[in-house]
């Protein structure tokens, strides 16, 4: 065998001949996610283990992916339903439900801004999507990252690239996203109205709040069961004040390292196969009036909140019913401050924020149970 | 709203005018801009920086 016969050969087992034009071109998706998450801070603990896992599984021969490979092991957990509920643990024990059990009518906020699920669903219907496909390209609406992850690989695995995308994406553009849509519903005298304080609530109703949450949801929309249990039980960690160890594991190393493997199974999808395709660009476009729709129905019932109670009801704080905890809240106070310097709005929008929380997991299980 | 006091702009004697941003307030990490009410000059100043005010607590006198 000549010395050149054996340099070809060499050549044709390195990924260099193998590597198509579409891995380049995902390759080049895997470096903006990075940057974005590094440069510009979006969703970094997601974006870069994301971005990353894009990278490899775009580096063509390894077997990464393959039956066996070291991806398709850390896979496992996406495709079992089991990261998106662990997060939801590490979520719960991070989350004071205390804002919403102190005005337990804004939960009905937490509620108007799914509107953005329902109506992108039929959008997307309407584009051509099947029901499964639909239902979760419109859940980037309820905008929380692991009930997107969860009912997408539930019902339409091979589209869960784009979507973790989209829903990611959107989540960190959210300050950018909210406020036009908020000032084009209100008037400046309803966006400086000052609400009253938020009051505490009792050790007994903060343990009792998770635990009965979870039993009525469960018997309503028994397929919300899996991100709503495990939402409540850190939770309850949290509240119970017995199990701080457990409450501080949750929310500290149990969701680091399950958002580690997640964003890198998350990634994994990104083939260009299905990733680079024009179905990517529509759900992005529809993620986006996901988001619109949301943040809109939310003001919204603000507005009708704001007419019963007399005025007392900010109903800037509607917009932060689109779960994305705190990014939402965070958008109405600045936006409140601006109409009026003196008003903190940011603790009474932390009521229909968490609620949204709830609201999108129970969206998720109603949309399952739809496409059962 | 309950938070943490991260920073003081003003100090006894110093003028101030309404809606100046006179102490900076950190809850949920989140930088929060505290205005003066009223237009004077800073009698007094009753917190200081890590200290965690509750609504309606007085942060300062302005006269």
């Amino acid at each position: 065998m000549s010395i050149l016969r054996i340099i070809a050969d060499f050549f044709t087992s390195t990924g260099f001949a193998a590597l198509s034009l579409g891995n380049i071109g995902m390759l080049a998706v895997g470096g903006l996610l990075i940057y974005l998450g590094i440069a510009r801070k979006y969703e970094p603990l997601l974006l870069i283990p994301i971005g990353f896992g894009a990278i490899l599984v775009n580096l063509p021969l390894s077997g990464i992916q393959e039956e066996g490979g070291l991806i398709w092991y850390i896979y496992f957990g996406i495709r079992s339903g089991i990261f998106p509920p662990l997060i939801f643990l590490g979520v719960g024990a991070m989350t004071d439900f205390g804002p919403l059990l102190s005005k337990p009518q804004t939960f009905l906020l937490g509620a108007a801004a799914q509107f953005g699920i329902f109506s992108t669903l039929l959008g997307a219907k309407a584009l051509g999507f099947d029901f499964a496909e639909a239902a979760s390209i419109a859940i980037i609406g309820g905008a929380d990252g692991p009930t997107a992850i969860y009912l997408t690989s539930r019902l339409a695995d091979h589209l869960l690239g784009p979507i973790a995308v989209a829903a990611y994406s959107y989540m960190a553009l959210v300050p950018i996203i909210q406020p036009p849509v908020i000032r084009a519903l209100t008037t400046k005298k309803e966006r400086m109205v000052v609400m009253s304080e938020v009051k505490p609530v009792s050790r007994r109703v903060r343990i009792l709040f998770p635990i009965l949450t979870t039993i009525a949801t469960a018997l309503l929309v028994p397929a919300a069961t899996p991100l709503i249990g495990m939402l409540m039980l850190g939770n309850l960690f949290r509240e119970a004040g017995v199990v701080d160890r457990l409450s501080k594991t949750a929310q500290n190393e149990l969701i680091n390292i399950v958002t580690i493997f997640l964003g890198v199974a998350v990634g994994s999808k990104m083939s260009a196969e299905e990733f680079l395709t024009l179905k990517t660009i529509m759900i992005i476009g529809l993620g986006l009036a996901a988001f619109m729709v949301g943040t809109a129905a939310g003001t919204l019932l603000g507005k009708l909140m704001y007419v019963i109670s007399k005025g007392k009801v900010n109903p800037m704080i509607g917009a932060a019913g689109v779960s994305a905890v705190p990014m939402a809240a965070r958008v109405v106070q600045k936006v409140g401050q601006k109409a009026n310097p003196g008003n903190f709005l940011l603790m009474n929008a932390m009521g229909p924020n968490v609620a949204g929380v709830i609201g999108s997991a129970i969206a998720a299980g109603v949309l399952l149970a739809l496409a059962g | 709203m309950t938070g943490v006091v991260k920073e003081i702009k003003v100090g006894p004697g110093h003028t101030v005018e309404e809606g100046q941003v006179v102490l900076i307030m950190e809850a949920m990490k989140m930088d929060i801009d505290v205005p003066s009410p009223l237009a004077g000059i800073v009698a007094e100043v009753s917190v200081k920086p890590g200290d965690t005010v509750n609504a309606k607590q007085q942060l300062m006198v302005i006269h």
